[in-house]
């Protein structure tokens, strides 16, 4: 394993755990704030245990989430120094705003935990919402320091190093929008759904309780808009990255050649024709870039990109669909709790949104590849010249293992007890 | 003052409140794996309940610090990563090892041991890649030789001692925290005694510190010759004798903000000394620094959050305080 391979295996191992523990912390204070919410109007205890519970979930995922940010942070400049010595002054804007954002959920996270018996109902649940609104900052300020790595603005670019520096215009950097749209939206829809999902499974094994149904109705509540609008996120991301960064949209759909016309393939030999002009342009004639355009070593690896797309857009798809179901259920006043094929469909569905979101993560960031700031700096570039990187790759990969084992069990315990 | 000498500032502010805050919860880690006599359950017992597992969130301080450290002084940041690699990937191992035992303990699993040697590594490193900085030798590391770069800049007896100086200044701060924590008398004695003994600790390792400080030449210079030094000097020595003097008195609340003030002292102590040096002894503040727009930004980014942050930080005290009162 070269160093560079080690280096970034070492980036997607912590970035692949601490996108779990980002997600829960951005969507799991929606749901126990409409726990709250709902206790408050009808004093129903369900309602409160659901909220206390989520509320211990949250501080729990959020303490492991600020020990797997620490890591990220300082991994940052560990493994790629040449990078943030170029890029630090730019996306170090985003990064700051996150830090605080991240502290104002800490806190007010603290006043919702240990404030249930000490403050008025009101200021109670507006800590929640704070909670909630700090998650989802954090979120999207650390997806525009990505999306600058993916359409990089703000600087003339003299001699291999940056001038004429401009934080503001690198923080309006195009990719942002579609980017932050489509995390936020599927952080919803992977949590919602996946909370609905173990209740789901909970009730399928008999256990019809009152506080399974409640929370299967929240979960449900949370995750399936989010699972419906996911895909008109995903046709905007993906007509940004067919203008923005064709190799990588290239690669997603294993196009080789540059043609107008061009289908979707879908397995060996199995291709929708016209399809992927259709998708990307809105126009079945549109020109699509295929990997020729670009010599062989500024390829991605088209295999790897391309099966993580279709994971990503297959589960995505199940679950919209899944969330369809669930609006037209409930559209005919029928009681989802006793519908045992949707119960199924749901429990199903658990796993389903964290998958993409991984699947997802993988296609945005080996799609960018070779490139670390896209056409800019390569990744080669920007690795640290310290040798034998296999060796922390190893332990950090072993020590996340034996954290992730911790974590699940302790999930486990509070859910099935 | 410089627009960059503010940022440097708040940096080592972001670090002082690392210290005092998670420096305490580290040290809690060190009295667990400590713990013994009569009493040695109730120790344990009273460390846990001190410090929750939410508390890993004082992380988010030290997070602050490096990400103004590669926003304002990207240089300085870069050549720290490279060279102080394996100290600090250790240190990382640490932060997550710590994590997961206290988790795992937390809710009635295993891993006590690892909890506790986890907490005692993390201060170690931490005050070894401190020393290593400030004795020059991360700033003067070149040439192709992995050990030249890699190792020897950090294995030094110099760097060795900062670090068991940080790891006695947390196990004397979380002991200190521990004798207002404690509701029985003898339990606070507990920890009274071990606060007096690593008070003395740190005031010996300091002195070998300043034995083996001709290793780093300027933080002799900085911390012997110049005037606002004096001045520092004397107050951590005030903060010192105080400290002893409250633990001696079992006035616990005086001796907790000594304590603090003693700890806060000694960084800026260090800061001063190797001033205007980041990483000495090239990367000045002056020169390691990014862009003025950049710097005008992280500022206005620092103060807006601290708008937000300090009003929030009030309410959360004012809803413990009044738990405590009911």
């Amino acid at each position: 394993m070269s160093d560079l391979l080690a280096a970034r295996s070492q980036m997607a191992v912590s970035l692949a755990f601490h996108i779990v523990f980002a997600v829960i912390g951005i969507a799991m204070p929606v749901l126990m704030v409409i726990a709250e919410r709902r206790w408050q109007r009808s004093g129903d205890p369900i309602y409160l245990d659901l909220a206390k519970r989520w509320a211990r979930g949250t501080a729990i995922l959020f303490a492991v989430g600020a020990v797997s940010g620490t890591v990220l942070s300082f991994e940052l400049g560990l493994l790629w120094p040449r990078f943030m010595e170029l890029a630090g002054p730019l996306v170090g804007m985003p990064f700051s705003l996150e830090g605080f954002a991240f502290f104002t959920e800490a806190i007010f996270l603290g006043v919702y935990l240990y404030g249930w018996e000490r403050v008025p109902p009101r200021a109670h649940l507006i800590a929640g919402v704070l909670v909630a609104a700090g998650g989802v900052a954090s979120g999207i300020f650390v997806v525009i320091a990505n999306a600058w790595m993916n359409t990089p603005t703000g600087f003339t670019l003299a001699g291999g190093n940056f001038t004429d520096i401009d934080p503001i215009a690198a923080m309006r950097t195009p990719a942002a929008l579609p980017q932050a749209l489509h995390m936020t939206l599927a952080a919803y829809a992977a949590l919602g759904m996946a909370v609905a999902g173990i209740h789901a499974f909970l009730l399928l094994r008999g256990r019809t309780t009152a506080f399974n149904r409640k929370a299967l109705a929240i979960g449900l509540l949370v995750g399936a808009p989010a699972a419906v609008l996911q895909p008109f996120s995903g046709d905007i991301a993906a007509r940004f990255v067919a203008r923005r960064q064709p190799v990588k949209l290239a690669a997603m759909e294993m196009l080789y050649e540059t043609r107008s016309g061009a289908p979707i393939t879908l397995g060996p030999g199995i291709k929708i024709p016209y399809a992927l002009s259709l998708l990307a342009f809105h126009d079945p004639h549109a020109v699509v870039q295929g990997l020729d355009r670009v010599p062989r070593d500024e390829w991605p690896n088209v295999t790897l990109v391309h099966v993580s797309f279709d994971v990503m857009v297959t589960l995505g798809t199940y679950l919209a669909l899944v969330g369809l179901w669930a609006g037209w259920l409930t559209l005919r006043k029928r009681d989802l709790a006793a519908h045992r094929p949707f119960l199924r469909a749901v429990a199903i569905g658990t796993p389903c949104g964290f998958i993409a979101v991984e699947a997802g993560w993988m296609v945005t960031e080996l799609g960018r590849q070779p490139w670390v700031i896209y056409g800019v700096l390569k990744t080669a570039d920007a690795v640290t010249p310290m040798p034998g990187l296999i060796v922390p790759f190893t332990t950090i990969t072993l020590v996340y293992c034996g954290l992730a084992v911790i974590v699940t069990r302790l999930l486990y315990r509070q859910i099935v007890q | 003052m410089s627009l960059s000498e503010v940022l440097a500032g708040i940096i080592l502010v972001a670090l002082t409140a690392y210290a005092v805050l998670a420096g305490a919860d580290f040290g809690g880690g060190i009295w667990d794996f400590l713990a013994g006599g009569p009493r040695k359950q109730q120790q344990r017992a009273l460390i846990a309940h001190a410090i929750a597992p939410v508390w890993e969130a004082n992380h988010v301080w030290l997070i602050l610090a490096i990400v103004l450290l590669f926003t304002c002084f990207p240089a300085a940041f870069a050549r720290l990563a490279i060279v102080l690699h394996i100290p600090l990937t250790l240190m990382l191992i640490g932060i997550v090892l710590r994590g997961s035992a206290f988790m795992s303990r937390s809710y009635g699993g295993g891993g006590g041991r690892v909890f506790a040697v986890a907490s005692l590594m993390t201060p170690l490193l931490l005050g070894v890649s401190v020393g290593a900085i400030a004795s020059g030798a991360v700033g003067s590391a070149r040439g192709g030789n992995f050990f030249a770069v890699y190792l020897a800049p950090w294995l030094t007896p110099f760097a060795w001692v900062v670090g068991l100086f940080a790891l006695a200044c947390f196990g004397f701060l979380a002991a200190v925290y521990l004798t207002l924590e404690a509701r029985e008398r003898e339990l606070q004695d507990d920890f009274r005694s071990r606060a007096i003994l690593f008070a003395a600790l740190v005031f010996t390792i300091a002195a070998l510190g300043l034995m083996l400080s001709p290793q780093a030449p300027l933080v002799e210079r900085g911390l012997l010759a110049t005037r606002w030094a004096a001045i520092l000097h004397m107050g951590t020595a005030a903060a010192a004798l105080t400290v002893f003097w409250a633990l001696w008195r079992r006035r616990y609340r005086v001796a907790r903000v000594a304590a603090v003030a003693q700890v806060s002292l000694i960084l800026w102590g260090w800061g001063l000394s190797q001033f205007p040096y980041l990483v000495p002894p090239d990367l000045t503040i002056a020169n390691a620094a990014a862009p003025r727009i950049t710097l005008e930004l992280a500022l206005i980014a620092v103060v807006g959050g601290a708008i937000v942050l300090f009003p929030s930080l009030w309410y959360l005290l004012k809803v413990f305080k009044s738990r405590r009162a009911a």
